[in-house]
């Protein structure tokens, strides 16, 4: 077994390897294997993977890339992130890329997707969209239309037919690293010291650009470490960070939150790759229905997934609740319409509740947080000078949460 | 500014049309009627009108609270309740409103929804406004309806198929279950034969921006024109009638070789025919349209004006497909078209009308129409060699509405269009 500063370190290269190397050269060790890119929040990777193809998250440029060209395409009063990409596009570092998918995010996302078809960028472009409506036999065989559009794609360039028994697999594997993942935010939601957020967040991330067999070594590893006792307990609360789940903060800002005296119990950073929760079933003869009924009946809640009947204002209370957390950190990518426009709903429900918040905007190339970093160690030091209040987190009643699913 | 608007028949019509809805909205509750909320882009006028509810629409109440200096206030109102400065400026307006006691354009509070109708069309907003206003009005049945994008260019069959599973299994069980009415389809049928006629009238309407002079401005009075086909009127004979007149009066404009009316009378000469992507500036109506119209520039074809349904390439409702031809309809708003349709169908327009440039207003809080459209500046001027002008506002708060430099942009790009003209002219 691998020491854990070593795969952290590997892990901190492949998240932000911007040329995706691991890909190219994974695409390059056999014929007919395929990349295919996708766009936050989430996508069903286990169909690209049945189909012999790797499906490697774009996440944007972060902090480590300059924007020359994707400023011409986006004005300023538009997120960074879409920039970004035109910039990693334009700069062809995704050459070896056959094929983009753009979820249902935002109108940003989408009518980038437009500009990939415009700019004829891969073999194909596709925006995925997932359905709003939550009954199986009306948005679920939707939703498995889209798959099929996503499968048809990748046929057409690798010819390669996906089997039943082929996505019963794949769902597996992911079935696998989703429970890795769960487990590490499990362990560290009672020890948050034995592994830093900054390090959960590159390990999570280094999974999105490699082969899910490999990233799952890596989170096995991962775990067998951090089972361990190992670190030294700080005197830091708990939080929650919510609202970041497309343009991701810059490395150093979500090492500043933790820095500023708060251990992230739970985030939506890489929430992609956890947005399903539990299993999705591997066993059946329709595995398209089956990632299709997970979707509508196992989704975290998301800004991007109509909420009506399944309030997320209760959800992530919930999450709060048994995480044991004191309190959430907003953080809101500037200009990101789905993260902004709920700030309202979940403020003034938590002012209800009695959950405590701090919020804030950031930008991905920002890697200046002096100001959030002295935000965040005020909220720290209210919440501890006020620890003998009664913890309203645990009393709430999210009894609403309950009542409402899709 | 101080001349009052000469008004036409159809401009009286209109104004007809919209105190009866109005009024008809304040006796809600004495008229026995279900209030239905929803939006302008994928508005299902016709089934609202087949379960005899009254449409209310939030984006048309934040453009009017604009037009009359009060979205300012209302958007403060929001922001101070946790609503950030950086999205959409409707929603807030709404919300601000709201919380100011619903104050409709006409003075009177506006009644609170029965059903709020989210047609999920073109502009992901509107599924956050909805999930907003569902917490201010919980007793309100929200009705959700999933448009797919046409991101590959088309309407597939099984987009058609989704939506009207959605139609038949939700959205009418639900609208009999509220209003208490059943289904009639016939009725539909009748009111969708009514909206088909209204489609070619209209659209022979944007169509008279090919004469020269143009006798219409497809821009700034566009938004006017379409207004009873987008507000709830579509599929009514009012609206018919008040397209034959508005056609006719645009005919006899023709006939004498007039150009557009403006708030301060009739333009007197065309010196530019422009295409205008993306929607106004409403908080500054008239001083943006003055800027414009100064300048002998006149609008011959705008996006603005297909956002509540894009009649131009021949697609109409069809009585005999009645739901399959609601889906289509929705599908076919100008936002729910990916950016290449988005540049194919301006780049007719400016082909088609003659255009001798294309100007984007770029509006700060509305994705929907703003991010892409400096690629599609790019595309059009490369694809047809147009002069291209950009410049940048606001939907409905003034803060974002630059006069000066909105003016000077402009008066750049019209000297940049003079030159050009005067090229040409040299070279012939």
């Amino acid at each position: 077994m691998k020491d854990l500063k070593q795969i952290i370190n590997e892990c901190k290269e492949l998240a932000f390897d911007l040329h995706f190397t691991r890909a190219k050269k994974w695409k390059e060790e056999k014929d007919g294997r395929v990349i295919v890119g996708y766009m936050p929040i989430y996508f069903p990777r286990e169909i690209i993977h049945a189909a012999g193809g790797l499906p490697v998250g774009i996440f944007g440029g972060g902090d480590r890339k300059q924007i020359i060209k994707g400023d011409a395409y986006y004005q300023s009063y538009i997120c960074h992130i879409p920039r970004s990409i035109m910039e990693l596009a334009l700069d062809k570092h995704m050459d070896h890329f056959d094929g983009f998918i753009f979820p249902s995010i935002c109108d940003v996302i989408r009518n980038l997707s437009g500009i990939f078809k415009q700019h004829k960028l891969g073999k194909f472009v596709k925006y995925m969209d997932f359905p709003q409506n939550f009954l199986p036999q009306i948005g679920g065989v939707f939703y498995q239309q889209e798959m099929e559009h996503v499968l048809h794609y990748i046929k057409e360039i690798n010819g390669v037919e996906v089997t039943t028994e082929k996505l019963n697999h794949s769902i597996d594997l992911y079935n696998k690293n989703r429970q890795l993942i769960s487990t590490i935010y499990n362990i560290r939601q009672d020890f948050p010291w034995r592994l830093s957020i900054e390090d959960v967040y590159h390990i999570v991330r280094a999974g999105t650009v490699i082969p899910v067999e490999e990233h799952n070594e890596i989170l096995e590893q991962v775990c067998a470490h951090i089972k361990q006792n190992i670190g030294v307990p700080q005197d830091k609360i708990k939080v929650v960070v919510s609202g970041a789940f497309c343009e991701q903060p810059a490395v150093g800002l979500i090492k500043a939150i933790e820095e500023a005296g708060c251990y992230v119990v739970d985030d939506d950073y890489m929430l992609g790759s956890r947005m399903i929760i539990g299993d999705i079933d591997a066993t059946t003869s329709n595995p398209l229905e089956a990632i299709s009924n997970s979707y509508i009946k196992q989704s975290q809640y998301s800004s991007s997934i109509y909420d009506v009947s399944n309030p997320k204002e209760y959800r992530l209370a919930k999450i709060v609740k048994e995480r044991g957390a004191n309190g959430v950190i907003f953080a809101s990518a500037s200009f990101c319409d789905p993260s902004l426009l709920d700030a309202p709903i979940f403020q003034n429900a938590f002012n209800k509740l009695g959950i405590r918040y701090i919020a804030f905007q950031y930008s991905e190339n920002i890697n200046q947080f002096k100001v959030i970093k002295e935000q965040v160690g005020a909220f720290s030091d209210s919440i501890k000078l006020w620890e003998d209040e009664p913890a309203a987190v645990s009393n709430i009643n999210l009894t609403a949460t309950d009542s409402c699913k899709h | 500014m101080s001349q009052e608007a000469i008004k036409e028949k159809s401009m009286i019509l209109q104004k007809e049309m919209v105190e009866g809805l109005f009024n008809d909205l304040d006796h809600a509750k004495e008229l026995g009627k279900k209030v239905c909320y929803t939006f302008v882009p994928g508005n299902l006028s016709e089934l609202i009108r087949t379960f005899d509810m009254l449409p209310v629409y939030p984006e048309i109440n934040a453009l009017q609270s604009a037009m009359r200096k009060k979205s300012g206030g209302y958007i403060k109102e929001a922001e101070k309740n946790a609503h950030s400065e950086d999205v959409c400026t409707y929603v807030k307006c709404d919300v601000g409103m709201m919380m100011k006691g619903n104050i409709g354009p006409t003075g009177t509070k506006i009644p609170e929804p029965d059903v709020l109708l989210l047609s999920y069309t073109g502009c992901f907003t509107f599924m956050k406004w909805f999930e907003t206003l569902k917490r201010e009005y919980p007793n309100a049945k929200v009705i959700m309806v999933h448009t797919p994008y046409q991101e590959n260019a088309q309407m597939t069959p099984s987009m058609v198929e989704y939506m009207v599973k959605q139609f038949k299994e939700e959205v009418i069980p639900q609208m009999e279950e509220v209003t208490g009415i059943k289904y009639d389809e016939a009725k539909l049928k009748r009111m969708l034969a009514l909206s088909k006629e209204a489609e070619d009238w209209i659209t022979k309407i944007f169509d008279t921006t090919k004469h020269k002079p143009s006798p219409i401005d497809a821009y700034f009075a566009g938004v006017y024109y379409i207004g009873p086909i987008n507000i709830g009127f579509r599929g009514t004979p009012e609206a018919v009638e008040y397209y034959k007149e508005l056609y006719s009066e645009i005919q006899e404009r023709i006939r004498l070789g007039l150009g557009p009316i403006t708030p301060e009378g009739e333009m007197k000469e065309e010196k530019y025919r422009l295409v205008v992507e993306g929607p106004p500036n409403w908080t500054s109506f008239r001083e943006f349209w003055k800027i414009f119209y100064d300048m002998g520039a006149v609008i011959v074809a705008s996006s603005y004006t297909k956002v509540g349904g894009v009649y131009d390439l021949g697609w109409r409702h069809d009585p005999e497909r009645p739901l399959e031809s609601l889906a289509e309809y929705c599908m076919n708003c100008y936002t729910n078209l990916n950016i290449p349709q988005r540049i194919d169908l301006l780049s007719k327009c400016i082909t088609e009308y003659q255009a001798d440039g294309y100007v984007t207003n770029s509006i700060k809080s509305c994705n929907s129409f703003s991010a892409g459209q400096l690629g599609m500046m790019r595309e059009i001027e490369d694809r047809l060699e147009v002069p291209v002008g950009f410049i940048e506002s606001d939907l409905v708060d003034p803060r974002y509405f630059s006069y000066s430099n909105i003016k000077n942009r402009l008066e750049s790009y019209f000297q940049m269009l003079a030159q050009r003209k005067m090229m040409e002219k040299e070279a012939h």
